[in-house]
């Protein structure tokens, strides 16, 4: 008999996070009351963080195969095939919460557990990414929150070691309570040297390995999967600490142990620490797990077994090895100055079984532990529906140039530069492009090939229509792998939301989702691994949906490949796509008229796929060096970012009569492009577009000093890019 | 020429610095912090850029004091090259080898950019390939560049010439807002009175190609190369 100690109570229950049927269920599984370290364990693996009980069931219907995926959902990452006998692995994760209340730890460690995420199965990291959204400028806790974020991030990457090359960073009032972090992190693995959670064989040693277990982090995961309130900032004890020498060593002497051929399966202790890592490796494998925690390395005496299965200390792993092997790996570790301790092992009971001081503390099944988490669906109701705004009913309050001028300083279009200078974009010597411009691209190992990765979503588009919004947050990521040339492959989602629990927010969990999956459908662009995060609300008040897309794609030849830039004098410049001048939640009627509102225009997913294809196979033809989507800010942020990015003005000439100039100019339709080329191959594109139905019209000529826009004032580039600097470290500073 | 990389436990760069010498010519071996002794005929020792031991002490602290730190200042007592680059210039202030101490960079935060280097003089191994005053453009990546030293030393550096890069523009000028982590003088890299070690807080190693921003770092690789043959 297992001795119980502490009344379980409703108010502990309630504690816990569980709500009164799911500790009912979990009494009628278990036969008799449990005891705390079991209640602690069931509300580790049932919270909403791990077991997705709320989004489960929507999940289900996201296309996940492709011939090129190895490994969709479910795994500690998703795994493609790139060719070479190499795979690509990669995921994102977020760490809101914990940002929030402690942002440098908060977002370091968030980077940290999604490198480890990767590494667990064999890959070496190359590239990290992210995406972040902070609260309204003049909110007093922002300029503290985007210091401490960025400085986390730099932290925690720099040191380790995996050059941060790309992400998004915008502000909103919806996100003054709960700010995003999301982590994005990109790694490479030889296609047989793949490592999974999966345990095998009775008997076989489970081992603990790197740093040691302290009281931190305990109930994170719990607190991941409740809203905020006032009192948020007394959770902090509650936040990890990030230690990236550490999980520099840890990774150094997991690869040697991988090559070592010791390694049965491996998981890493992240959310809800050595509990979750254990329960599904043994369940993965249909096997029990029995953990004697006297043998646990912990950095604080006197630690309870409650305390050692719920702790979030970073940098640690699990694994089951072959038997016989312990010495080797031992060496290895103690090499790299890391603890190693063999602390259980594999059973054929299916029962998860936790010994301390002699006694059994826990003892469950370890299949229902995972399986038979509540899954939930809940009410939603649809978004209610925006209406078109037609181009024509929006008048323009200021001259295009003002406008444009207007929003490159803006804090949601400005230069980002404060931001990701932080970060070392070019430590192991491969970023090919490196931040700002449409997606970064990094070679792999010594070429030939390369990849293209980006983060992308418009959360106002999501929360006008998430159906479209969904659409629209997978298209850009694909247009953007495209825009630089690559072949977009599979993405990684990480779906940042409110409560579920309201009708409201769950319907737009639902209708983003059924749109994620309508547009990776169509463009053949599978979801192969992700996170969620509910419960973005801080009294009351949600979030923005965002649903933050991670984007891989391949370059064969990494050296045939497009940016931004404008980069010769005198090349004719060519919009691909169709224009109406779709106003409508766009930059330009929010930050120009104050009016955030309308449907956001709608994805053409065949228009999309065909003007992109079409566009990739010009860069790939090697005929198209310069390209850039238009996204935020319409046509014309897309001009002025080519313009400043090559210090080369344009002037452009064509526009259409039907609509008016601002619309043209500053409306968001989807699935185009801006490319330049040689003035003598520009008809010859025309007609390659014509032929097969992708519209296609030359607006003008790169050349100068100065944009000009049709019938206005010049601006020089030069101006352009003043405005563009300052915002963000003028703000900074206190000075914006 | 045969390159010594020496890995400490939180060193990062290795690899980088390892291939920018693979393409320079140089055979490499890399040398684990625990060692006592360099590898036989070792005419270059490398100290890499990363966080060596972490680096929550003063940066370098710990691994100006590691074992294979001996062998190192051995090398470098009997006219042997030594290169530390960002972390590895941090170490070699700590190990006593170069005078003066990187402080944390005057904006307080990490800078990772482009940067141009006014290469000061071009008649030491490390600089051959150069032009006297030439800007060179590479980049660098640190937290704690801001490189401080006493009057005196100052004083002598400049004295003796034995500063080796200072950041400048695009032109070579060496102006304020080229010397954007505050370093005295705008000291880039110093040598060592013998001019056999040279420190540097840019890297070179980052820019040996063009797909990968540019190839003005190869010139100190391929200096280095040419001086050992020649020797």
């Amino acid at each position: 008999m297992i001795r119980n100690d502490v009344a379980i109570t409703p108010e502990l229950v309630k504690e816990h996070g569980l709500k009164p049927d799911e500790y009912d269920r979990f009494v009628q599984l278990i036969g008799r009351t449990p005891t705390l370290t079991e209640l602690g364990i069931v509300s580790a693996m049932w919270n909403e963080h791990c077991s997705y009980k709320s989004s489960r069931i929507h999940l289900r219907g996201l296309p996940t195969k492709a011939p090129w995926v190895i490994q969709g959902p479910g795994e500690n990452a998703g795994v493609i095939d790139i060719g070479d006998g190499l795979a690509c692995i990669f995921k994102m994760e977020s760490h809101n919460h914990p940002s929030f209340i402690e942002p440098y730890q908060g977002a370091a460690t968030g980077v940290g557990g999604i490198l480890r995420d990767v590494f667990t199965m064999g890959a070496r990291p190359i590239a990290s990414l992210n995406f972040l959204r902070f609260g309204e400028p003049d909110h007093p806790k922002t300029p503290h929150l985007v210091s401490g974020v960025v400085a986390g991030i730099g932290g925690y990457g720099n040191s380790f070691g995996v050059p941060t090359v790309g992400g998004s960073v915008g502000f909103h009032p919806r996100y003054n309570g709960n700010i995003l972090v999301n982590a994005m992190a990109v790694g490479l693995a030889r296609t047989d040297e793949i490592f999974y959670a999966k345990a095998t064989g009775v008997g076989n040693p489970i081992v603990y390995l790197g740093s040691k277990t302290g009281r931190d982090g305990i109930h994170g995961a719990t607190m991941a999967s409740a809203e905020f309130d006032d009192a948020s900032e007394e959770k902090r004890p509650t936040v990890q600490v990030g230690d990236p020498f550490a999980e520099k060593l840890l990774l150094e002497a997991c690869l040697e142990l991988m090559k070592s051929g010791a390694v049965i399966a491996i998981q890493d202790m992240g959310a809800a620490g050595l509990t979750s890592s254990a329960v599904e490796m043994g369940a993965k494998g249909n096997l029990g797990i029995e953990l004697d925690l006297d043998k646990v390395p912990c950095r604080e005496e006197g630690m309870t077994a409650y305390e050692m299965m719920l702790s979030e200390s970073q940098e640690r792993m699990l694994m089951v090895l072959k038997p016989g092997m312990e010495q080797q790996a031992e060496a290895i570790f103690h090499k790299w100055g890391l603890d190693f301790a063999v602390i259980g092992k594999t059973t054929d009971t299916l029962r998860f079984v936790i010994k301390h001081e002699g006694e059994v503390k826990a003892d469950l099944p370890i299949k229902e532990l995972g399986d038979e988490a509540p899954v939930y669906d809940r009410p939603w109701v649809e978004s209610p529906r925006q209406p078109v705004i037609a181009p024509g009913s929006v008048k323009a309050p200021m001259t295009e140039a003002e406008a444009l001028l207007k929003l490159v300083g803006s804090p949601d279009q400005c230069s980002k530069r404060w931001v990701w200078e932080q970060y070392d974009y070019l430590i192991l010597g491969n970023t090919v492009q490196t931040p700002g411009g449409d997606a970064a691209i990094v070679r792999v190992e010594d070429g030939p090939k390369g990849l293209a990765l980006t983060t992308d979503v418009t959360p106002r588009y999501c929360e006008a229509d998430p159906f479209e919004g969904g659409k629209q947050a997978v298209a850009e990521a694909w247009r953007n792998i495209t825009a630089v040339g690559g072949l977009p492959l599979a993405i990684t989602d990480n779906l940042n939301f409110a409560s579920p629990e309201r009708p409201e927010s769950m319907g737009q969990f639902v209708g983003c989702i059924k749109g994620i999956g309508e547009a990776c459908g169509a463009l053949d662009f599978p979801v192969v691994s992700g996170n969620v995060s509910l419960y973005n609300e801080t009294n009351g008040q949600g979030i923005l949906p965002t649903p933050a897309i991670g984007g891989v794609g391949l370059l064969d030849d990494v050296t045939v490949n497009a940016s931004v830039a404008f980069k010769r004098n005198e090349d004719a410049i060519i919009l691909i796509g169709a224009t109406q001048g779709w106003l409508g939640q766009s930059i330009y009627l929010r930050d120009i008229c104050g009016r955030e509102e309308g449907a956001p225009p709608p994805v053409d997913l065949v228009h999309e796929k065909r003007n992109g294809d079409f566009v990739r196979q010009l860069i790939r033809s090697g005929q198209v060096d310069t390209v850039h989507d238009c996204s935020d800010g319409g046509l014309a942020l897309a001009l002025a970012e080519m313009a400043m990015a090559g210090n080369i003005g344009a002037m452009i000439t064509a526009y259409p009569e039907n609509l008016p100039l601002h619309a043209f100019l500053f409306g968001e339709d989807q699935g185009r492009y801006v490319i330049a080329v040689d003035a003598d191959v520009a008809a010859d594109i025309l007609y390659e577009a014509g032929a097969i139905g992708v519209p296609a019209v030359v607006l003008g000529v790169t050349g100068g000093s100065s944009l000009i826009l049709p019938g206005e004032q010049a601006i020089s580039v030069k101006e352009l890019k003043a405005a563009h600097e300052a915002w963000l470290p003028d703000y900074m500073a206190g000075k914006a | 020429m045969k390159s010594a990389v020496i890995v400490f436990p939180g060193s990062n760069r290795e690899g980088d610095v390892v291939r920018a010498l693979r393409m320079a010519g140089s055979d490499i071996q890399k040398v684990w912090h625990a060692e006592t002794e360099l590898p036989k005929g070792t005419d270059l020792v490398v100290l890499p850029g990363g966080f060596s031991y972490g680096d929550y002490l003063r940066c370098g602290a710990i691994a100006g004091r590691a074992t294979v730190m001996d062998a190192v200042r051995a090398h470098a007592a009997r006219g042997g090259l030594v290169l530390g680059i960002c972390n590895g210039f941090q170490i070699l202030c700590e190990s006593g080898l170069l005078p003066g101490i990187l402080m944390r960079n005057a904006n307080l935060r990490f800078i990772c950019h482009r940067q141009f280097l006014k290469v000061e003089r071009n008649d030491t191994p490390f600089t051959k390939a150069y032009a006297q005053g030439q800007a060179i453009d590479v980049c660098v990546a640190h937290g704690e560049g801001n490189y401080t030293a006493d009057e005196e030393t100052l004083k002598r550096l400049e004295g003796e010439g034995l500063v080796a890069f200072r950041y400048s523009d695009a032109h070579g000028h060496v102006t304020a807002d080229a010397n954007r982590n505050g370093s005295m003088n705008s000291i880039a890299g110093i040598y060592s009175e013998k001019l056999n070690v040279l420190g540097m807080m840019p890297h070179p190693e980052n820019l040996v190609e063009d797909l990968v921003g540019g190839t003005d770092g190869r010139g100190l690789f391929e200096s280095l190369v040419s001086f050992a043959k020649a020797a």
